[in-house]
């Protein structure tokens, strides 16, 4: 075995400030969040220039946190790895300006890496059996992106939302059924108390495609239902739409993955992001996966929503292929997956 | 003593090296890059010009603001990360006395303005004896307002700046005192001027961690002016 290899992982794509060591690409020695949730809250959502003031004002903080945490210093850093996008420009911006002035300053040669990347790479951590090729569900706030993982670094994206991000469809009903913000996390437990049979919410289709997902429809049938209820000044249930609306979002994913999954070939599959960590989609892949033979990988919730050693993960394969990023790397918010803003030196 | 200055605060990028009271280098674009591809490849084009061993530096002093929300968040980002693996320290020039020290030495009042845009300028004013002297603190303000204050203090006055083309005419209709404009080559932020104000900010004690560094927007986010409310589906 060579040398052990360590990367800082750093991400600032929305609304957590994280950072991260990570050793060979599957051993957490540190992995440090700072979340500034509650202050979005207030507003019913991530606010991009409240996000990005607060990530300048905690960034170093994070990084070294994460650094003391991990026991190392700087200098026994191999490489940084950090998000340059998809995400929030201005939140984005921080954290590359960062990494690349500690790139700079220290020599440690700079890794831009993609976000969504990053959360799939978080199943190498926990998994450490689990190597490509698998095909993954990435389901966060910002995305839903079905991803058939070729090799280390190599993706294909095999279906996309056309509208909403799944995420995105837990938020806005649960604000509509007055649960607050974020979403996910409130219906998740308040279905365990409804029924997800007492309405039957339509699964989205999308015409032509075979595997792409769509939630507006969902979403809007969700308001009817409500507004429904309202014009006959009748009550409705929170745990039951709440129960029902999820078992719709959790059917669509599951059906189309699988079905995706057969159609390549695939005898491993991964769920990542934010959604991930719900509790009803996980025992619904599980069970699935389970009746066709599909081993089935996730991570535990706190390297399901946005971190630094999932970024790092990601990080250390582009690492050791020689991937390199250059001081001039800058943010991108609407980067695709397997895009690149750099070189390989090897 | 080396200083490192850096100004991302507006249109302009610049990167300087202050080292015993001479410029090093000073870089200057202004172009449509962003300053996120500009700032550290310009000090990196430093660092190889004059050789410099970036340990060596005491210092980054950093145009803190007002500007650009985002321009300044690529400064500071780049500042505080340069001092967190240099354990260095920040001097934080505020963005328009940085700009009024181009000026230095002349008798007259010097009245920077950046274009703040919504009716408002972020402006300061300020004069020489010797050293810079705040007459009015920076601030986000009509630039109707700074003008009156340009005519209560009652003295010459040079304005500079990316705001004061753009309010030439104004200036031009309500200055009753003796005006005139800097030219092109004082009328840019300069990186320079934040080093050597710099400077003295350091000999003054003046310094903040690189972990406590953050821009003075002068300015809260529009969402936190609104303040909260239901977000529409």
């Amino acid at each position: 075995m060579a040398e052990d290899i360590l990367i800082l992982g750093i991400e600032s794509s929305c609304d957590e400030t994280a950072a991260s060591v990570v050793k060979n690409g599957r051993e957490v020695l540190s992995n440090t969040i700072y979340s500034q949730i509650d202050l979005h809250t207030l507003y019913g959502g991530v606010v991009p220039e409240i996000a990005s003031r607060k990530h300048i004002e905690k960034v170093n903080q994070v990084i070294g946190q994460s650094l003391s945490e991990a026991g190392v210093s700087l200098g026994d850093i191999d490489g940084i790895a950090v998000t340059y996008g998809p995400g929030l420009v201005g939140a984005l911006l921080v954290g590359v300006s960062a990494a690349k002035a500690i790139s700079f300053a220290s020599g440690v040669p700079l890794v831009g890496v993609h976000h969504i990347e990053g959360h799939i790479s978080a199943n190498y951590i926990e998994n450490k059996e689990l190597q490509p090729p698998f095909m993954c569900l990435v389901a966060s706030g910002g995305h839903s992106h079905l991803v058939l993982v070729k090799d280390y670094g190599e993706y294909e994206i095999i279906a996309r939302t056309r509208d909403d991000a799944a995420g995105e469809a837990f938020d806005k009903v649960a604000r509509a059924i007055g649960l607050g913000y974020p979403g996910g996390p409130k219906i998740d437990k308040i279905s365990k108390e409804g029924n997800p049979d007492a309405i039957v919410f339509p699964r989205g289709k999308v015409e032509g495609s075979d595997y792409d997902f769509s939630f507006s429809g969902l979403k809007s049938a969700v308001l009817n239902y409500l507004n429904g209820c309202r014009m006959k000044g009748e009550d409705f249930s929170q745990a039951d739409v709440a129960a029902s609306f999820q078992k719709s979002v959790i059917e669509v994913l599951v059906e189309h993955s699988l079905r995706a999954a057969k159609d390549y070939g695939i005898e491993q599959f991964a769920i990542a992001g934010g959604v991930a960590s719900n509790s009803s989609l996980r025992a619904a892949f599980e069970t699935a996966c389970e009746k066709r033979k599909i081993k089935f990988y996730h991570p535990s919730p706190k390297l399901c929503t946005d971190n630094a050693a999932m970024i790092a993960a990601a990080g250390y394969y582009e690492y050791i292929k020689g991937y390199r990023s250059g001081y001039d790397l800058n943010a991108v918010p609407n980067l695709a997956i397997g895009e690149k803003q750099g070189v390989f030196i090897l | 003593m080396k200083i490192i200055g850096l100004d991302s605060s507006g249109l302009v990028a610049g990167v300087a090296l202050w080292e015993d009271g001479i410029i090093r280098a000073d870089y200057t674009t202004n172009y449509k890059k962003t300053h996120s591809q500009t700032l550290l490849p310009m000090l990196d084009e430093i660092r190889g010009m004059t050789e410099l061993d970036m340990n060596s530096i005491d210092a980054i002093a950093i145009a803190a603001g007002p500007g650009s929300y985002t321009g300044l968040r690529i400064g500071a980002a780049t500042a505080k990360g340069l001092g967190f693996a240099l354990d260095k320290p920040i001097i934080e020039v505020p963005t328009l006395e940085g700009l009024a020290y181009n000026m230095w030495g002349t008798s007259d009042v010097v009245c920077p303005l950046m274009d703040a845009r919504r009716q408002q300028v972020y402006a300061g004013i300020y004069d020489f004896n010797p050293e810079l002297n705040v007459l009015m603190e920076q601030s986000a303000i009509p630039v109707t307002d700074v003008l009156d204050k340009v005519n209560e203090i009652g003295r010459p006055v040079i304005f500079l700046g990316d705001g004061a083309p753009v309010y030439k005419a104004i200036i031009e209709d309500m200055v009753k005192v003796p005006f005139k404009f800097a030219p092109a080559h004082r009328s840019h932020q300069s990186a320079a001027s934040v080093a050597t104000l710099g400077a003295i900010y350091f000999a003054q004690g003046k310094v903040v961690s690189a972990a406590d560094h953050a821009p003075v927007y002068l300015r809260k986010s529009q969402a936190e002016n609104e303040g909260p409310k239901d977000f529409l589906i």
